[in-house]
């Protein structure tokens, strides 16, 4: 399959106009030494039949959600998709579209990521939002990267509760282990299955810089964020937080409305496609005083000659384009096509869409948890209260898994992988898509 | 093509209000009836929300209305020429939309069992082979989610290696001419940026470079072609020059569509490079992003690339976390899968073949336009271009006509305009990218319009600093944009609440 239309002749005339004889003459800059070598060893092209049907091949080698029952969470949630986002997503005048650089000709892109930030403001209960970054863990480390910005140099620590997202942990320490003043701390978790605010407590003092939590946290467990938000009031550091499953927000209290400073995450539950955990984006709300600081892109709305309301990137002395070296991140890209998606998703569900389908989660999740504790013998790990996501512990787990297997069942994510003392846990998940027979099917092949 | 009109056509047709300006309230375009599970005493009160003000109350159609009406206020590549340099606004093929939205692609878990993941895993390991390949290089991490997070990534493993021989050093050498992610991927790094220039043709010489090069340098970075679409013909010497002193090589992949089956950055003595797949490799834009940004390096600095790593072992995928020397990941999974696959389904499409007659159908174009071009617009550089080509205003300027006002105009004659003002180094640049994908007849309706233009611009100069007139909006007001930001919507700043009920 090729997609270059020209044809001999076409070609023929076009180095006439050009006055050569060959294509080749083009490269007369490029070193024989680098040209003699630079044939690929790779096979001859397709037809677009054959390369469906080798991608086909591939893909039924995976497991996929359509075919197995999956109470996967952990960072990437299997949740309904109405059709009409895909429907939106795939018009080519949004997806081939570059970054909206020429605004006269790109006000789809630019007015839909002006509702994108302002639906992830009123999700996040925050007074600003940016159009998006790579990924929640991106999100994360971005986040503390702006702290260092607005702390003074004499606050470098950052504490990080070990109830966070493992990747995402890992990721805030890539970041950061080139910047030689910061020091990365973990903080506990209790037996609640959250930060352990007492030990956070004493951890913070006048060189403390930020405190990074999940809301909910890896273990699906809903801190209360307002004793973590005190101590960190009390020692002059900041807050953020890190949520992975923002469907949660349609129930939970916002964490704007628990002061944090920052308050970010991954935005794939929102209508974007598992696609093993990637492309999605990473959501990044702060205050408006913080609006210099912030990493990414950012719209805003303006009025055009005639007075008529439009909308343009702004702030842009902010960014690598303008400010090179000094910019507040390197990032470029605010994986627009899908925040797009999560606009189109968020606009459709609406206000009572999006409550209903997160008090769906937590039903379906919490009945699934009771028979697992009552039914199938599985003993609660922690006793925090949870979104969709909950930890058991069970004696059996690589039989338990097995079994499952059997049944085309993946019971949850062991987490003896991050955690030494949860060897013998599982964090599972259930969402609107495990229906009650899929949960009965689950119990099931457990104690069976 | 005829004449684009000159003033501006009012429209009956209002604007698109916002989302939060229309609908109803408890109107949804979503259905799922209630289950009677606990939810109450699930959530302490205290954790709950009773309300997200603002939120939308719209139906499934009016959703659909709106964001089709946004859309057809944007240029595409399927409506629109879009020579962005830079950029490789290529044909974005419709077979690799498909193949990614195969269940068994999209519908896949990062945290499943490896088990049941090989053949996704299959498709990663045989498209970092793929991409040694045609990049010269040894191995490949697909993890970075774009361009930016790839040089970051690859100047993190620069340092490492550097770190582990005993000095992480100082400083990059950034020439005038790069992309403004390099220099703030260097600070990010925890490195200096030191600015190098070109020389009067556009290009880096090694005498300049061996000028500044010092035991403090960790890495020159490089574009290739740069990004005044010319060949880096010194770089094998400049690469000498820095390895020389103890320093390494990056590469800016940004332009790799330019050298494709032509010459292969592992032979210029590069050690690290990026590639940025929605440029070279296809995949579509997004109006600005998802992308990938996978990097590709030599052997010495392979201990040092993110986690985790692929192997395969009698036939069997499985992946690798203890790399005692990884700079660990640089974000959450397996980097945009969904991106890879569609790169992968770009690159057996087309094979050796039609990669290779992509590259040299890119130069074909550009230098057609560029030859067509020259006697209208002052040629930046007078050397033949690699799959780009600058010009300037100087010639325009005369009446006062600007590169922005240039650019403006050709929105009215349905064009997407060149990358503008940039590379800095290039007074009022436009930098046109026509890609392999466009026809000569395409070529030759911009070459008409731009001429059409260089025209006006004598003749009526005004028309052209007033433009565009028949797009959507007019020129923005970005300056008051920026000095009173309004970046989202907020119901006392609208009229009132504007829904019904």
């Amino acid at each position: 399959m090729r997609y270059t239309p020209h044809t001999p002749s076409d070609k023929e005339q076009m180095l006439r106009v050009i006055g050569i004889d060959s294509v080749e003459e083009l490269y007369r800059h490029v070193p024989e030494t680098l040209r003699n070598r630079a044939k690929i060893d790779l096979p001859e092209g397709l037809t677009e039949l054959a390369v469906r049907k080798r991608l086909a091949a591939l893909a039924s080698r995976n497991a996929a959600a359509s075919d197995w029952s999956f109470f996967l969470g952990g960072g990437i949630y299997h949740h309904f998709i109405p059709s009409a986002v895909d429907a939106v997503i795939s018009r080519s005048e949004f997806s081939t579209s570059y970054t909206p650089y020429q605004p006269e000709v790109s006000q789809g892109t630019l007015q839909a990521l002006f509702e994108y930030q302002t639906l992830i403001c009123q999700l996040t209960g925050m007074e600003i939002s940016n159009a998006g970054v790579y990924d929640g863990a991106s999100a994360a480390a971005e986040a503390v990267l702006m702290s260092r910005r607005i702390q003074s140099p004499s606050r470098r620590r950052v504490l990080i509760s070990r109830a966070l997202h493992p990747h995402y942990r890992a990721v805030i320490a890539t970041y950061l282990r080139n910047l030689d003043d910061m020091q990365l701390e973990e903080v506990p978790f209790d037996a609640a299955g959250a930060t352990d605010v007492e030990a956070l407590a004493r951890n913070l003092n006048d060189q403390s810089m930020c405190v990074v939590v999940g809301y909910p946290n890896f273990f699906g467990v809903v801190e209360d964020l307002t004793p973590i938000r005190s101590a960190c009031a009390n020692s002059g550091a900041q807050l953020v937080s890190v949520t992975t499953e923002p469907l949660a927000l349609g129930l939970l209290k916002p964490p704007g409305a628990f002061g944090v400073h920052m308050a970010v995450g991954e935005g794939q539950s929102l209508g974007v496609p598992m696609s093993l955990g990637g492309p999605a984006f990473g959501f990044f709300a702060t205050r408006k005083s913080f609006i210099r600081n912030l990493p990414g892109r950012l719209v805003g709305e303006t009025v055009d000659v005639d007075s008529q309301r439009g909308f343009v990137l702004t702030l842009a002395t902010r960014e690598q384009h303008i400010r090179r070296e000094k910019a507040t991140s390197n990032i470029c890209t605010s994986q627009t096509l899908c925040t797009l998606a999560s606009t189109v998703f968020m606009s459709l569900l609406g206000k009572s869409g999006i409550r209903r389908l997160a008090e769906v989660n937590v039903s379906r999740a919490h009945e699934a948890r009771d028979r697992l504790v009552s039914r199938a013998k599985l003993e609660a790990c922690f006793s925090g209260p949870f979104f969709n996501e909950f930890v058991l512990r069970a004696g059996n787990l690589e039989e338990i898994l097995k079994r499952c297997a059997t049944a085309h069942i993946v019971p949850g994510v062991p987490l003896g992988q991050w955690y030494s003392e949860l060897s013998d846990c599982l964090l599972i998940c259930v969402t609107e898509m495990n229906d009650r027979e899929e949960i009965d099917r689950l119990v099931g092949a457990i104690c069976s | 093509m005829s004449e684009p009109s000159a003033v501006n056509r009012p429209s009956r047709v209002a604007p698109p209000r916002l989302l939060f300006e229309s609908g109803s309230l408890g109107r949804s375009g979503f259905y799922w009836p209630a289950e009677n599970g606990k939810v109450q005493a699930a959530i302490p009160a205290g954790l709950r929300r009773d309300d997200i003000p603002g939120f939308p109350e719209l139906g499934e159609l009016e959703v659909l209305r709106h964001f089709t009406r946004l859309s057809q206020r944007n240029f595409g590549i399927e409506s629109q020429f879009y020579p962005l340099g830079s950029c490789t606004m290529k044909y974005n093929p419709k077979v690799n939309e498909v193949v990614a939205r195969f269940p068994g692609f999209a519908l896949i878990h990062p945290l499943a069992p490896i088990e049941l993941l090989q053949g996704a895993i299959e498709l990663l390991y045989e498209l970092e082979h793929i991409l040694s390949e045609i990049s010269g290089m040894e191995h490949v991490s697909l993890q970075p989610s774009a361009g930016a997070q790839g040089e970051l990534t690859g100047l993190m493993l620069i340092r490492a290696h550097l770190a582990e021989e005993g000095n992480p050093r100082k400083k990059i050498i950034v020439p005038d001419t790069a992309h403004g992610t390099n220099p703030a991927s260097s600070t990010l790094c925890g490195y200096d940026v030191v600015q190098i220039s070109s020389s009067a043709g556009g290009i880096i010489d090694a005498a300049t470079v061996e000028k500044m090069m010092d035991e403090d340098v960790a890495a020159l970075m490089i574009t290739n072609p740069n990004t005044l679409g010319l060949f880096e013909k010194n770089i094998e010497a400049v690469a000498a020059v820095v390895h020389a002193k103890g320093g390494l090589v990056y590469l800016d992949g940004a332009n790799l569509n330019a050298l494709v089956g032509v010459a292969k950055p592992g032979h210029m003595g590069v050690d690290v490079l990026h590639m940025n797949l929605h440029k070279t490799f296809s995949t579509p834009h997004g109006g600005g992003g998802p992308g990938a940004g996978p990097v590709a390096v030599k052997e010495r600095l392979r201990a040092y690339l993110p986690v985790p790593r692929i192997v395969k072992t009698a036939g069997v995928f499985a992946l690798r976390d203890d790399c005692p020397k990884s700079i660990g990941r640089v974000r959450s999974f397996f980097g945009n899968f969904g991106v890879l696959v569609r790169a992968y389904s770009y690159i057996i499409s087309l094979g050796a073949d039609g990669l290779e007659e992509a590259s040299r159908m890119a130069l074909l174009n550009a230098n057609y336009i560029r030859k067509k071009l020259e006697k209208s617009y002052q040629i930046a550089y007078d050397e033949p271009c690699m799959h780009e080509c600058i010009f300037t205003d100087r010639i325009q300027h005369k009446s006062g006509v600007s590169t922005l006002d240039i650019a403006k105009r050709l929105l009215d004659y349905g064009f997407h305009p060149p990358t503008i003002y940039f590379p800095l180094v290039v007074a009022g640049a436009l930098m046109i990218e026509p890609t392999e994908t466009e026809t000569p007849e395409t070529l030759d309706g911009f070459v008409e319009a731009m001429l059409s233009i260089a025209q006006e611009a004598k003749e009526n100069p005004e028309l052209v600093k007033s433009a565009p007139h028949s797009t959507p909006v007019r020129r923005l007001d970005e300056a008051r944009a920026a000095r009173k930001p309004v970046v989202r919507w907020e119901r006392q700043r609208a009229d009132g609440d504007e829904r019904q009920g």
